[in-house]
């Protein structure tokens, strides 16, 4: 790739510590936020809003624009959201794990621009080794004086605190991830007030960014955002991490510049697919974003705007390839799991709809499927986002609901004869759900006498 | 009366030190009742609800909203099998009954020594080098069905005081992610995070 990588330059020059304040330094680290103390709030915002960057979350925010809302009550907060768990996702991990002070590097110019003076970073909980490597990190930065009282022998004070999520995907939800830091359920809040800038951690102005946003700040300052603006060929600026994983040869997270296509993407970089087999799907911003095929968007170039053009999103740039093998059901059926497990349960179509669709789901996959099933999941799927448009319209405080009808649209759409077949079939007609797994037990096996799935995997009885 | 060691309490003072208000300790002190006791208690909850000055209702209501506060009895060590979209797709269902059949412990559950517990867990960012494990919230990635039953084995007859992510990953692993580079020499000692503030990272011990 021709790509200048730019967060994950150290990473790849230096495999083996890149994560250490010594290789940090001596590869020209902190020289930007020793920088930052002399810029004015004004400069900062308008560098970062010349630079184009967008928020690498998941919503694709403008930073600068978010940075330009914040509240001018004091004192103000930073939050770093590295609650990243987005099935398909694992480039923050990356990030935190090889380059961590590339991170607070870029939480001391947002702390800056922001007059922030006590910042976040907001792990989720299973990522015990990334945040052990920020929290080292954030130790050393103090020991050198880049953290705490007077950074850089400078008057402005900067505390940060590492933070351990519990396990819960709502709370990458920045309303929730708020709560949840404030020592309470990581539910979403009401909106208004519409940003944590206004009103966020304790009610005080907060800006929330996540943490591929946060690592590219050092280099729009080293660089200057007129000319990071200028990095990609396409409206796009700058690079953008992919996790590609799932049926692919070289799984990984990539640093590209916007602009290629999906197919360059899965057969090139990715390196195709094991076993030369046809590629049947792919879901191109993790979990929450309406899948694509190879007939109508192979060739599509990955940009925001176009991926948003054909119906769907590059979200947190997860991208889940899918082979020829693939039920597209018991993909659908995990997809959906998934937002069920993790819904909140304020909402009543989030938590009712979600569950219901899993159940429909399953069931199909195991051959109680009836024929009306697959109008009953659009349905439902309706009662959760009005009308099945894109971007999804909201029932629902946050968008976790009406994400997990994403996967219900690609059945609709793409794999209605699939669907048909289960029901058919009496069961799933793919003697696998792909890959190397045990096949489907026979139809009967895989459900008890009550007719509840005796599937482990299946079970909820393990729900909080 | 407190159940919890001096030790501990002064550890708890430290990390409500690093918030602006003390409820937002919460979870980390539920982590760290979990280190006390094993696993979360009522008398545990009351104590976390008295440093943080709000009532035990409070407190119960985190504790059960997130997954990783567990309230019942869990074994030293925690495994936790991927069954998200991409570690299914590439065979994370089997290595969790895999896991399972070795064990004789149902995800969900702990056996009768409290030795192991199993769970299935959601997407947990190992996507590229699924499928993936972890043992108490240490990463292993690219794990066979075959590997799983040597892990479970491994563990019954090593019962090592840490789990290391490195030392597992090079027993029990395959592709990762991405290059780890330089291996750590910590791990977890317990079903919770290991990590610095909670007084939960154990040092290997060599032979």
């Amino acid at each position: 790739m021709t790509t200048p990588l730019l967060i994950t330059r150290r990473m790849t020059d230096h495999p083996g510590d890149s994560h250490t304040i010594v290789r940090y330094e001596s590869t020209g680290g902190y020289t930007q936020g020793k920088r930052a103390l002399g810029l004015t709030r004004d400069e900062l915002v308008e560098e970062i809003k010349t630079s184009g960057l967008l928020g690498r979350g998941g919503a694709a925010f403008p930073a600068g624009l978010k940075w330009s809302f914040l509240a001018p009550e004091r004192p103000a907060y930073l939050v770093v959201n590295a609650d990243e768990s987005e099935p398909g996702t694992f480039k923050d991990r990356q990030l935190l794990e090889r380059d961590p002070h590339q991170i607070i590097e870029g939480m001391i110019i947002t702390s800056i621009a922001n007059e922030v003076h006590h910042a976040f970073v907001y792990i989720r909980g299973e990522y015990a080794k990334p945040a052990r490597r920020v929290q080292t990190a954030v130790d050393e930065a103090y020991a050198k004086g880049y953290l705490g009282g007077g950074i850089f022998g400078s008057d402005y004070d900067l505390e940060v605190t590492v933070h351990l999520g519990g396990g819960a995907y709502i709370c990458g939800e920045e309303t929730a991830l708020i709560n949840s830091l404030e020592g309470k359920r990581g539910e979403p809040r009401l909106k208004p007030p519409y940003f944590p800038a206004a009103k966020g951690l304790y009610m005080m102005p907060t800006i929330v960014n996540n943490v591929e946003t946060i690592a590219n700040l050092p280099h729009i300052l080293a660089m200057g955002g007129g000319e990071y603006s200028k990095m990609s060929g396409s409206a796009d600026t700058g690079t953008f991490l992919m996790s590609l994983s799932g049926h692919v040869n070289r799984p990984g997270n990539y640093e590209l510049a916007h602009g290629i296509t999906w197919r360059e993407l899965i057969y090139e970089i990715g390196g195709g697919i094991p076993d030369d087999k046809q590629l049947k799907a792919w879901i191109p911003g993790g979990a929450s974003a309406p899948w694509f095929i190879p007939e109508k968007h192979l060739d599509l170039e990955i940009t925001k705007d176009a991926t948003a053009a054909a119906g769907s999103m590059l979200g947190s740039g997860a991208v889940i390839v899918m082979d020829e093998d693939t039920c597209m059901v018991r993909a659908a059926e995990r997809l959906v799991r998934f937002f069920a497990h993790e819904s909140c349960g304020q909402c009543t179509p989030c938590r009712e709809g979600t569950t219901w669709l899993e159940m429909i789901l399953r069931r199909i996959e195991e051959g109680q499927g009836r024929a009306v099933d697959l109008d009953l999941l659009v349905d439902v799927s309706d009662g959760i986002s009005i009308g099945l448009a894109w971007p999804p319209k909201m029932t629902t405080i946050c968008p976790l609901g009406p994400s997990a009808v994403s996967p219900i649209i690609a059945l609709r759409d793409y794999f209605r004869d699939e669907v048909d077949s289960h029901v058919g079939n009496g069961g799933c007609p793919l003697k696998s759900g792909g890959g190397p797994q045990t096949p489907r037990s026979p139809s009967g096996e895989g459900a008890s006498e009550d007719g509840r799935s005796s599937d482990p995997v299946a079970s909820k009885e393990d729900r909080p | 009366m407190s159940v919890w060691s001096e030790s501990t309490k002064e550890r708890a003072k430290e990390i409500i030190a690093r918030y602006p208000e003390k409820r937002s300790a919460v979870m980390p002190l539920l982590y760290l009742a979990m280190a006390e006791e094993g696993h979360l208690t009522d008398p545990g909850m009351e104590e976390v609800a008295r440093w943080c000055e709000i009532t035990p209702a409070q407190v119960r209501a985190v504790a059960s909203f997130y997954t990783m506060f567990k309230r019942e009895r869990t074994g030293q060590y925690l495994i936790s099998c991927c069954t998200s979209i991409t570690c299914m797709l590439l065979g994370g269902d089997e290595v969790l009954h895999a896991v399972e059949d070795e064990s004789g412990v149902p995800h969900g559950e702990t056996d009768d020594e409290g030795m192991l517990s199993v769970e299935h867990v959601e997407c947990i960012g190992a996507c590229g080098g699924a499928p993936a494990v972890q043992v108490n919230y240490e990463l292993i990635e690219g794990v066979s069905p075959t590997q799983a039953r040597e892990l479970v084995r491994w563990l019954k007859r090593a019962r090592p005081e840490v789990a290391n992510s490195d030392e597992m990953q090079e027993l029990f692993g395959a592709r990762r992610s991405f290059d780890w580079g330089i291996s750590e020499e910590h791990g977890a000692i317990g079903p919770y995070p290991a990590f610095q503030p909670l007084g939960t990272v154990g040092s290997e011990v060599s032979e």
